[in-house]
């Protein structure tokens, strides 16, 4: 049960690839302007290219911590330093720190390719920040923001149960 | 006290590998004999099970080496655990005759207060370690294999005193555990291991699953697969405070390694023309000095001669 | 017994302490600690905090600075050694023999504890470093069985702590180059082993394998728990044998002998785990604790939940079961 639930699948699928990049931007913004230390962690791998791949959807991410740059792309470019696939809802984990250093490499829900020191400082400094989505993204989300928090907590709450998350 | 302008001493390293009573001692016979060194460290160094093929000859061996003008240092054991272990080292320390070589921190404490020698298993990385150790009575002290050219030089210069050895030639150690994975790759329990690792007189050859060479098992220790050679290092070394190199016991002429590092620290031989001679004499052994360029261990560069001067 | 427990981040660190630990042990963000690992440790201030949210409810603090300072560069140890210090940690863990004397000698009134780097396997060599520079505690290697770190413990002038839970070396501790022959990055020089920036992982056909500074340490088939390529763990041949000839991708869980450490005089329990997530150091740190804390007959059931967080790792009790060997 580690695919992204159906439902989900396909309420994402057709999206165009402008609001995907507009959604992925909004959320990455909140993060980096509420976790500085993250940079910090990161020291200097945060020049580096990272690429994301949800296997379970049809788009993909490219994210540049320095330049404080994401983008979402059909297919993830040859150039990255280093680049996390998997089933979305796991990566998600990922950036919430509930995915262990160790426990990376040993399931093969994630696989991981290209510069590991810089995955294995990514995933570090991600652990001491403790992001939460929903909160970070209520927190991101102005007035909407309880709504918001609710609504991913709900969405979080489901996966959980279906044993996705972590 | 040793002195840069002093002729660096040669010395054999202790025999890591299990070799059987006779073999063992037939070989220092004839080393006494043939082999330019002027010193041999001699004792079990890597499994106390080992041992008792080796005491009932160590005293003759000795004999005949000082006989031909050699000085003999006793090895003490690595990895001390167990009783018999531990008196072994008292024993050892116990003696006055012979140097004592201290290769765990039980023979050190053994032997503080007099004059002694300390193996590359103690771990001394840097000056203040060298000066405690010195004040404590080390007189010779070979350094760890892994540490880098400007470590040792470091070392050389900022605690003089001892006289400093590197690993000059042979396969290196790298690891030892309290289980013997040799017996083990053989079948066997470390408690009933039938000394298996006496079949595998060079260590049992451990290679990648794409089969590339990589270690070799000597009993409960690890060495490396590759034979370190440093050769176009040693005149910097010497020139940065290296007065003895060790050359480490493997099965091939042994005598004819000697007198090629002789004639290498003695300016008659060219280096590279060296480690082509070297190559000839222990064809099986691909050669490295990765450790001292701050590289992989198991790498072997070329011009480490130009790299080490360029770093001065 | 004492509980001891790992923490690589702020958060991790407080996680440990309201689960229970003792003292919690961490590094600072560079050379001087063993699991100098890229976006883990803490910056003199990260350590500030840490310590005085510890101190607040009454846990100790101690600091790993327990690699083998470098030639030529001893001040970078020697200024980590002065801020645990000045901070005001509980116990500064060293390995060093350079380093313990130059702590002895500047902060006569600092606790050292031995680190389990500095390889001390029996009561002489720790009777060594307890004269040479008045350490209060050594942390034993994990080299030795049950009876031995009894036997040990009843021996030498200081405590002993031992390690319980976590990541497991195969060789003894402090004496291994293995990593540096692969790659020139050593736990003793660096405080890495088998480092992240020489990991590789290669496709081979429909199989994965791990490599490290070019050479393939295990090779994994489709859907088989794939494995971070530490050398000594790694999958090889010898003598027509292959596998893992060393040792299994294992970890070390000695609970089942808590009792035994008790008896045999044990000061206090280690975790490993400087490197895992604050998720794992909360699950493990409040599971031990509940079962140091519960009569012997519940203790089984209590860790039971613990083997499944090593994540399709084995667990073994090691040295400490002579069989091992």
């Amino acid at each position: 049960m580690k695919q992204l639930p159906s439902l989900a699948s396909l309420a994402l699928a057709p999206a165009p690839l402008p609001l995907i990049a507009a959604a992925a931007r909004f959320a990455f913004n909140g993060v980096m302007r509420r976790h500085p230390e993250l940079a910090d962690r990161l020291g200097d791998h945060r020049a580096k290219t990272f690429g994301f791949d949800p296997v379970d959807l049809p788009f993909a991410f490219v994210i540049r911590p320095e330049a404080g740059a994401i983008e979402a792309v059909r297919r993830l470019p040859a150039a990255l330093d280093a680049a996390a696939s998997g089933p979305f809802f796991a990566l998600l984990a990922l950036l919430e720190g509930r995915v262990d250093g160790d426990a990376l490499f040993f399931s093969r829900e994630i696989e991981v390719s290209g510069d590991m020191e810089a995955i294995l400082a990514l995933r570090n400094a991600l652990d001491d920040c403790g992001i939460d989505l929903p909160t970070e993204l209520a927190a991101s989300s102005g007035p909407l923001g309880p709504l918001m928090k609710a609504a991913c907590e709900r969405v979080r709450a489901r996966v959980l149960e279906r044993g996705a998350w972590n | 006290m040793t002195s840069n302008c002093e002729k660096p001493v040669l010395a054999l390293g202790p025999m890591l590998f299990h070799w059987q009573g006779a073999d063992w001692r037939d070989f220092y016979f004839r080393l006494a004999d043939e082999a330019p060194v002027d010193e041999v460290y001699l004792g079990e160094t890597v499994c106390s099970k080992r041992q008792p093929f080796i005491e009932p000859h160590i005293a003759e061996v000795a004999e005949r080496l000082q006989g031909s003008g050699k000085r003999v240092i006793l090895s003490s054991l690595t990895l001390v655990t167990l009783e018999r272990e531990r008196r072994s080292v008292r024993e050892l320390a116990a003696q006055d005759d012979l140097l004592v070589e201290a290769n765990d921190l039980s023979a050190l404490q053994a032997l503080a207060g007099r004059p002694h020698a300390v193996g590359p298993m103690i771990n001394v990385y840097n000056g203040p370690t060298a000066a405690l150790l010195a004040r404590q009575g080390a007189t010779v002290i070979c350094l760890p294999p892994e540490l880098p050219a400007s470590s040792i030089a470091q070392i050389a210069r900022s605690a003089p005193g001892p006289a400093y050895e590197v690993l000059a030639f042979g396969r290196v150690p790298l690891a030892i555990s309290a289980r013997c994975a040799h017996a083990r790759a053989k079948g066997l329990a470390k408690d009933n291991c039938q000394f298996v690792c006496s079949q595998d007189p060079d260590g049992l050859a451990v290679s990648t699953l794409k089969g590339q060479p990589f270690l070799a098992m000597n009993g409960v220790q690890t060495v490396s697969f590759t034979c370190q050679a440093l050769l176009g290092e040693l005149s910097t070394l010497a020139a940065g405070g290296v007065s003895r190199f060790r050359l480490s016991p493997q099965r091939c002429d042994m005598a004819a390694v000697a007198r090629l590092y002789r004639d290498v620290l003695d300016g008659a031989l060219d280096p590279a023309e060296a480690s082509d001679r070297l190559r000839a004499l222990a064809p099986d052994l691909p050669l490295s000095n990765g450790f001292l360029h701050g590289a992989p261990g198991a790498q072997w560069i070329a011009d480490g001669r130009r790299r080490l001067a360029a770093h001065e | 017994m004492e509980l001891i427990c790992p923490a690589g981040n702020s958060a991790a660190f407080r996680e440990a302490v309201d689960a229970g630990a003792d003292a919690v042990y961490c590094g600072f963000r560079n050379e001087t600690n063993a699991r100098n690992f890229p976006g883990l440790n803490f910056t003199r201030d990260e350590f500030e905090a840490a310590v005085a949210y510890a101190r607040s409810r009454g846990v100790m603090t101690f600091v790993a600075i327990n690699t083998f300072m470098r030639a030529g560069a001893e001040a970078l140890w020697f200024q980590a050694v002065d801020d645990a210090v000045a901070v005001g940690a509980d116990a500064v863990i060293l390995a060093d023999m350079g380093l313990m004397a130059y702590t002895a000698d500047r902060h006569p009134e600092q606790r050292i504890h031995v680190s389990v780097q500095a390889a001390a396997s029996n009561p002489e060599a720790v009777g060594f470093l307890a004269d040479a520079f008045q350490a209060k505690r050594v942390v034993l290697p994990r080299v030795l069985s049950l009876p031995e770190v009894a036997k040990l413990t009843a021996s030498v002038p200081v405590e002993t702590e031992v390690f319980v839970f976590g990541g497991m070396c195969v060789m003894a501790e402090g004496r291994c180059s293995l990593s540096s022959y692969a790659t020139g990055l050593s736990p003793n020089m660096n405080g890495v082993c088998s480092p992240a920036s020489h990991v590789r992982y290669a496709k081979d056909g429909a199989a994965m394998v791990s490599e490290l500074g070019g050479f393939a340490i295990d090779r994994f088939e489709p859907g088989e728990p794939a494995g971070y390529p530490t050398l000594c763990k790694g999958r090889f041949r010898a003598g027509g044998e292959q596998g893992h000839l060393f040792e299994d991708p294992i970890s070390l869980d000695a609970l089942d002998h808590l009792d035994a450490l008790r008896e045999a005089g044990v000061s206090a329990l280690k975790i490993e785990g400087r490197q895992r997530g604050k998720a794992y150091v909360a699950e493990v740190v409040s599971t031990i604790r509940r079962a140091l804390d519960a009569p012997p007959s519940a203790r089984r059931a209590i860790v039971a939940r613990l083997r499944s967080v090593s994540e399709g790792q084995r667990t073994t009790s090691g040295a400490y079961e002579k069989r091992w060997r």
